[in-house]
């Protein structure tokens, strides 16, 4: 029913997004906000590589307080996380929007984005490069939250921590999902901004 | 019940190399502030909540609903990994708010653990007595609130088997260890009687040196570092949770793993 309503909606061109994706957005924005900004204060306790997070970008002013919003904000990162794929999954709305992903056409749109070609006039349908980042970036939120959970309880959870290849490994994938997400966040806020009405579109569902 | 207070700070000469990581700045109080991450926040919601103790009191509500959470995940009979004699790491690091050489000296002649709260026997134990209970041994993960690891080979009696032997009820909800100086944690009990939860006396089958908690640590694999106290000299069993040095400082409670 759900389903049907949201296709029929989307084929009228009356609602780019639909009220549960842009409710998902934006909760997803806040978690992910304070999840990297927390997460990067986390890091600096002990970095992995030889730089550490500038004192100023980094949420929580210690550890401890980074800590308390990391384990905060996990919850609504995860509870809406969930809703958000099972409704992408359940509606449709991934396969319809996101598959498939053809190679040749990602090096066309690739070519097109970089001369400022790229056509952005039927913001209902995604062009190969947006499928290709909107899926990696939602598998790089299955990673991080799965990493994570191996982080947080490596005893408890020791299959899915092996899985990772141990404690140590699984920190350094936790890291690199976080990279991978907020190298996505600098070309889709950049982007949202070239493009308003994408960000209005986010905002208003049209 | 729960008593958490917030430290604003701490005494400065306190803050050394490593505890200088954990330990916020004198000067700064609260847990709140990251300009820029907290600054897009505040552009997203459209109100200011960096301010105020209410964030801190949710986040601690939160904190406290985590140490349930956690309780529930918590398995009972689940063993943490361990790992072969190869994989210990050496030099295992020494880890503590104070520096090496300011770690408490315990003469072990003197000694004597005391035993207190809900338990029939509360006669002190000499550390003679303490070595002579069954050994156990374990080769497994230390894991720090900083995210650091470290594998570490460890001796001593289960827990579980000393709180049987002093009559100890263990239908209370919590155990206490006080240390030398003055380092206070409670745990949970299913944690307390965990199999691999040991009254510690040996690290790498040598007399637990100073640095690691002489002449005994409680080694609990299935907790964050902190939560496994060194120079232990006194244990209580209670229904009564009376918190801990980082715990009251904001870290969260359960600390499992």
């Amino acid at each position: 029913m759900t389903a049907e309503t949201i296709t029929t909606a989307v084929d009228t061109g009356a609602t780019i997004h639909p009220r549960w994706v842009r409710i998902c957005h934006w909760i997803n924005a806040l978690a992910i906000l304070v999840m990297i900004g927390s997460g990067w204060q986390i890091y600096n306790a002990s970095p992995l590589f030889g730089f550490v997070f500038p004192r100023e970008i980094a949420l929580g002013n210690w550890l401890a307080g980074a800590l308390l919003w990391h384990f905060a904000a996990m919850w609504i990162l995860v509870v809406n996380g969930i809703v958000y794929v099972t409704l992408g999954i359940v509606t449709g709305r991934f396969r319809r929007k996101l598959y498939p992903i053809r190679p040749s056409e990602v090096v066309a749109d690739l070519k097109a984005a970089a001369t400022f070609k790229l056509s952005h006039d039927d913001l209902s349908h995604y062009n190969a490069v947006q499928k290709l980042l909107y899926t990696g970036v939602i598998l790089a939120g299955v990673v991080i939250v799965l990493s994570g959970l191996s982080i947080w309880k490596p005893v408890q959870f020791q299959e899915l921590t092996a899985l990772f290849g141990g404690y140590d490994a699984a920190r350094y994938v936790h890291f690199l999902a976080m990279a991978a997400i907020v190298g996505f966040l600098i070309v889709h806020i950049a982007l949202a901004l070239l493009v308003p009405k994408s960000l209005r579109a986010m905002i208003t569902g049209r | 019940m729960r008593k958490r207070r917030i430290i604003p700070g701490v005494d400065p000469k306190l803050l050394i190399k490593d505890a200088g990581k954990l330990m916020p700045d004198a000067s700064r109080r609260g847990f709140l502030r990251g300009a820029a991450s907290l600054g897009a926040l505040t552009f997203l919601t459209g109100c200011d909540i960096i301010d105020g103790d209410t964030a801190e009191g949710v986040l601690r509500k939160i904190s406290e609903f985590n140490d349930g959470a956690q309780a529930a995940l918590f398995s009972p009979t689940k063993l943490a990994p361990t790992y072969p004699e190869s994989a210990i790491t050496k030099p295992f690091p020494f880890n503590a708010y104070y520096d090496e050489d300011d770690a408490p000296e315990v003469d072990g002649k003197t000694y004597k653990l005391e035993v207190a709260g809900l338990v029939e026997n509360k006669k002190p134990w000499t550390l003679e007595e303490l070595y002579a209970l069954p050994e156990v041994s374990q080769i497994t993960r230390h894991i720090c609130v900083e995210g650091w690891s470290a594998i570490g080979s460890w001796q001593g009696t289960p827990l579980s088997e000393f709180l049987k032997r002093v009559g100890a009820d263990t239908r209370a909800k919590y155990v206490w260890f006080k240390c030398a100086e003055g380092y206070t944690n409670t745990i949970d009990m299913p944690t307390a009687l965990h199999p691999q939860t040991q009254m510690t006396f040996k690290f790498a089958n040598r007399v637990l040196p100073r640095a690691y908690g002489y002449p005994m640590k409680i080694r609990m694999p299935t907790k964050l570092g902190f939560k496994n106290p060194k120079y232990v000299v006194a244990m209580e069993v209670t229904n009564i949770d009376k918190g801990g040095y980082w715990e009251d400082k904001g870290y969260n409670w359960f600390s499992g793993l």
